[in-house]
């Protein structure tokens, strides 16, 4: 038993088949081999397996395939930017620290590039609380924060004309 | 302060790029062509025997290729003491046993196989603390030891002691005495990335593993021996190991699963994965040891430390991993944080039915450095003094021969002190009795820390080899043993190759650990990645500059004086071989920046030349060669007699100290931490981004050590396996301000300088911010983790005895 799903990964249209009960992570990862993101602890906990659906983001591991059909699905494969440079959340933990094992890393770089198109000018309070639903055990988040706020800036700079 | 070009300056980690894109390959992503998947079946009592397993239903499940038990495999023996076994037979001794194992087409074939498996016990009365595991007539967890002889107590066979100074003379010497008693908890390491492998093996039966693994050369002993007991006599294991997303002494033991994939691989013919998610890795991968540990310590009328007592009792769990091996770590600051000169410590090690145990970053120094820095806490105050004067004043000192007869080299624990005094406003907090616009209680803590700065001899051979090759367009290539698994040992041996060798960081190229390819290394623990990759590679890199130099006469000068005659047409050769000058002697010529450049010549463009250039005229010539060099290196340090509790075990320490301030909400009990600050003594700081991250992440989980985590278990059944039940911090909690002060004494044995600091971040947080309740609310918390229910019940317990 194998339903349709067509939506569109990393402004790519997708045309695939998959199991009804399928999650959106199964179909990233073992189907379309977008293994970016990934898999922490299958409950909505950890932020691992974070991506961003019309703009909001999501735990692609509690998320059913099907619920993706016709909606826009970008994960951390689709932050390059068009001249092959990193995004400026990617950036900024490049620069800041944001990264150790980086196991954490895609879920919480799509939180904070969500956060961030939400937020723009977000408070160190407001990241941490944007952050909260991705955990980490190796960088105490300090130079993650850190690195929100230079994206923020960042951003902000590119913005103004 | 020195002219270094990389060591010490801002720069990102090599790998941050894959890894903030997603392109970093973990276990998780790995696959092999015919690759099958396996599951384990785990054991449904604490302890049991096994009457019969039924595989027949799991093997008629279309897809399963193949199921097995340790009643149809050879016999694999997990664990130093060899007293684990990959699959078990005849009887379980914990609720995580592996009873058997399937391999299919996919993960979900082989979960539903696992399902149909049926097992018949005889359940056993279990021990589930250490105290009923010692009580006369508690059942026996191993009726035998590995060799088959009949054992009569749950006492694990690891004998740990330090007995030195004249304890009672010192105890008469005393003029306060305060005793003690606490408990730490079973906590989980919870790597993000969850623990797997892949097994494979050839048609000639070597086996290639990609494991998550911190040891690959002592756990490739440990798959040989394995391929050893399937009849695989000389064959070979490769160990591989890919981007680890976190390691935290989880991958300092061989695990059953392992074996069980290579087990299920040589019966399939086919490569096996074995993947654990999260509810496994909580309730199946070995936790973080508990210990109940009572201290006594005593000073004379001017604080001076008389006499430390220290008597621990640790539960094993029902297997011995490396883990159980705590008390050798354990020593180090029982006898050497502090001055003190009359020393007396016991560990015992007790088997329960509980899940087995294994090493997480501290290894031993947490579980004992709360109870030491507690205690201390008290006897400042039953002296009457200051908790930050008495620390300073028995401070180490360099020069100082402890009675663990550690060699201090470099000690900048007094100013770590100091420095948390100034930047905490000690003096103008302690003992204030302050409150907040809340109404909550303020209170501030410190606490010291000594850890091993220069790797920890804890086997035979405690070295690092590495190898380094230059390529022909100047780019080095380098194979370390060690493994990065978030610390930054990346960014560290980078620099150091880049800074040692004279060329640019991004033409350092380190390679996957794979022990076909890098030269042995004992393993990445006892924080001493940076300390031994940096200091291989200065001793490596000068063997390769020696080669280079050696080659350079001639070679140089024709170059360079190509480069002059193209640059000047007009002058003539002899005025260009007159302005090169005759080849030098090796030691005329000097490598920076990729520039081989020879001393005595003008600073112009011809006279650099480039490192590539170089190396390609000594390759493509008659009777050509290229560079590579290896070096081994062993630290200077001493296995330590662990039964007397004597040696140097570390070839430099590392010290520190944490101030806190925290809030404390009496109507309900819980604990804010306020702000924090973070002196550390690392010898010089090679990479601070890497450094940063490191102590940062080390307070998060000293954090969640002391307020949030704890394993809770009932018969031996974890309760809590997931992160809805299991909290570590998160970004929320970590909201408070931490002031981080790197103190630099420049270790003589370290590279550059500096010392190891994988691990001192978390060590005194715990006790730290129990210091600080205590001058809140004036109640000691000798419990870990010491949660709101554990506050409250203290101050209870303080009011009813006021009342």
């Amino acid at each position: 038993m194998r339903a349709e799903l067509r939506f569109t990964l990393n402004g790519a249209a997708v045309e695939t088949f998959v199991r009804p009960q399928a999650r959106l992570l199964d179909v990233l990862r073992d189907t379309l081999g977008a293994t970016g993101t990934k898999e922490g602890c299958s409950e909505g906990e950890c932020g691992a397996c974070t991506v961003i659906v019309d703009g909001r983001a999501v735990a692609a591991c509690l998320f059913p395939a099907l619920e993706a059909e016709g909606r826009t699905v970008v994960t951390v494969e689709g932050l390059r930017q068009d001249d092959g440079e990193p995004s400026e959340v990617q950036r900024a933990f490049i620069d800041k620290g944001g990264v150790q094992c980086g196991f954490c890393t895609p879920g919480m770089v799509m939180a904070a590039t969500a956060l961030l198109a939400e937020n723009p000018a977000p408070t160190d309070d407001e990241i941490r609380a944007g952050l909260v639903g991705n955990l980490c055990r190796c960088t105490g988040y300090v130079q993650i924060v850190d690195a929100v706020k230079q994206a923020a800036d960042e951003l902000a700079r590119k913005e103004r004309p | 302060m020195s002219d270094y070009s990389f060591v010490g300056n801002e720069r990102a980690r090599p790998d941050a790029g894959d890894k903030v894109a997603g392109r970093t390959a973990y276990i998780h992503d790995l696959t092999r062509p015919g690759m099958l998947h396996g599951k384990i079946k785990f054991s449904e009592h604490a302890h049991a025997r096994i009457k019969h397993i039924d595989t027949s239903k799991a093997k008629r499940l279309p897809g399963v290729r193949a199921v097995i038990t340790a009643y149809d495999t050879p016999e694999v023996r997990v664990g130093f003491l060899a007293d684990n076994f990959a699959l078990k037979k005849d009887k379980v001794r914990q609720l995580r046993d592996e009873v058997a194992a399937v391999a299919a087409v996919d993960a979900d074939v082989a979960r539903e196989a696992v399902e149909l498996i049926k097992v018949e016990y005889e359940p056993l009365p279990g021990v589930f603390s250490p105290h009923d595991a010692l009580l006369p007539g508690a059942p026996l967890v191993h009726e035998v030891d590995a060799r088959g002889r009949p054992r009569t107590s749950n006492v694990v066979d690891l004998k740990y002691g330090h007995h030195t100074g004249d304890l009672d003379a010192m105890k008469r010497a005393s003029r306060h005495v305060v005793e003690g008693r606490y408990t730490t908890p079973r906590i989980q390491q919870t790597c993000m990335g969850t623990a797997g492998c892949i097994a494979e093996l050839d048609g000639r039966g070597n086996l290639t593993i990609w494991a998550k693994t911190q040891i690959p050369f002592l756990a490739q002993r440990d798959f040989t021996k394995a391929l050893e007991a399937m009849g695989l006599e000389g064959a070979s294991a490769r160990v591989v190991v890919p981007a680890l997303g976190g390691g935290f002494g989880t991958g300092l033991d061989t695990h059953c699963y392992e074996h069980i994939a290579i087990l299920l691989a040589h019966q399939t013919g086919q490569p096996v994965k074995i993947l654990y998610d999260r509810a496994e890795e909580f309730a199946f991968l070995s936790p973080r040891q508990s210990a109940e540990t009572r201290v006594v310590q005593g000073c004379d009328e001017h604080g001076a430390l008389t006499f430390r007592i220290v008597e621990v009792l640790q539960d094993n769990g029902a297997y011995t991993s490396w883990g159980a091996t705590y008390p050798s770590v354990m020593m180090l600051p029982v006898t050497s944080l502090y001055r003190v000169p009359a020393v007396s410590f016991d560990a015992k090690i007790v088997y329960t039915n509980n899940t087995y145990c294994q090493a997480m970053r501290g290894y031993g120094n947490p579980e004992v450095t709360f109870p030491i820095e507690s205690n201390l806490d008290e006897l400042a105050r039953e002296a009457g003094i200051d908790p930050l004067e008495l620390r300073r004043k028995n401070a180490n000192r360099p020069g100082d021969l402890s009675p663990m007869k550690f060699r201090i080299s470099t000690c900048g624990l007094d100013d770590c002190l100091k420095a948390v005094g100034q930047k905490l406003d000690w003096s103008e907090k302690r003992g204030k009795q302050r409150r907040d616009g809340r109404g909550r209680a303020l209170g501030v803590g410190v606490a010291s820390l000594v850890h091993v700065g220069g790797s920890g001899r804890i086997y035979r051979s405690d070295g690092s080899g590495i190898a380094i090759r230059l390529d022909d367009f100047g780019h080095a290539h380098v194979a370390y043993g060690g493994v990065e698994m978030g610390q930054g040992l990346v960014s560290a041996l980078t620099v150091a190759v880049a800074e040692s060798l004279g060329i640019l960081p991004e033409q350092v190229h380190l390679n996957q650990t794979d022990t076909a390819a890098c030269p042995w290394d004992v393993g990445t623990h006892a924080s001493r990645g940076a300390f031994m990759a940096c200091n291989a590679a200065i001793r490596a890199t000068k063997l390769l500059r020696d080669k280079l130099f050696s080659l350079c006469p001639g070679v140089f000068e024709e170059i360079a004086g190509k480069a002059l005659g193209k640059a000047e047409s007009k002058l003539g050769s002899d005025v260009v071989e007159q302005r090169v000058g005759k080849p030098g002697k090796p030691e005329d010529y000097l490598l920076r920046h990729a520039l081989v450049t020879k001393r005595g010549l003008p600073d112009e463009p011809w006279a650099r030349v480039d490192l590539a250039k170089v190396l390609r005229a000594v390759h493509f010539r008659q009777a050509g060669t290229m560079l590579s060099a290896e070096y081994f290196y062993e630290p200077p340090s001493e296995l330590p007699d662990w039964e007397q509790g004597i040696g140097n075990m570390s070839a430099a320490y590392t010290w520190g100290a944490q101030g806190v301030e925290v809030a404390v909400d009496e109507a309900t009990g819980e604990v804010e931490v306020l702000r924090m600050v973070n002196a550390l003594d690392v010898g010089h700081v090679l990479s601070p981004q890497a450094l940063k991250g490191q102590v940062y992440g080390g307070i998060a989980q000293g954090l969640g050590y002391a307020l949030y985590e704890e394993i809770k278990s009932e018969g031996g059944r974890v309760l809590n396996p997931g992160f809805t039940d299991y909290k570590i911090p998160t970004a929320s909690e970590m909201r408070f301000p931490i002031d981080l002060v790197f103190v630099e004494t420049e270790d003589p044995n370290g590279p550059f300088g500096a010392k190891g600091v994988g691990e001192p971040g978390l060590v005194p947080t715990a006790p730290a911010i129990g210091n600080a309740i205590r001058d809140a609310v004036g109640v000691r918390l000798n419990d870990l983790p010491m949660t709101p229910e554990r506050v409250s019940a203290a101050l209870d317990a303080a009011s009813r005895t006021r009342r």
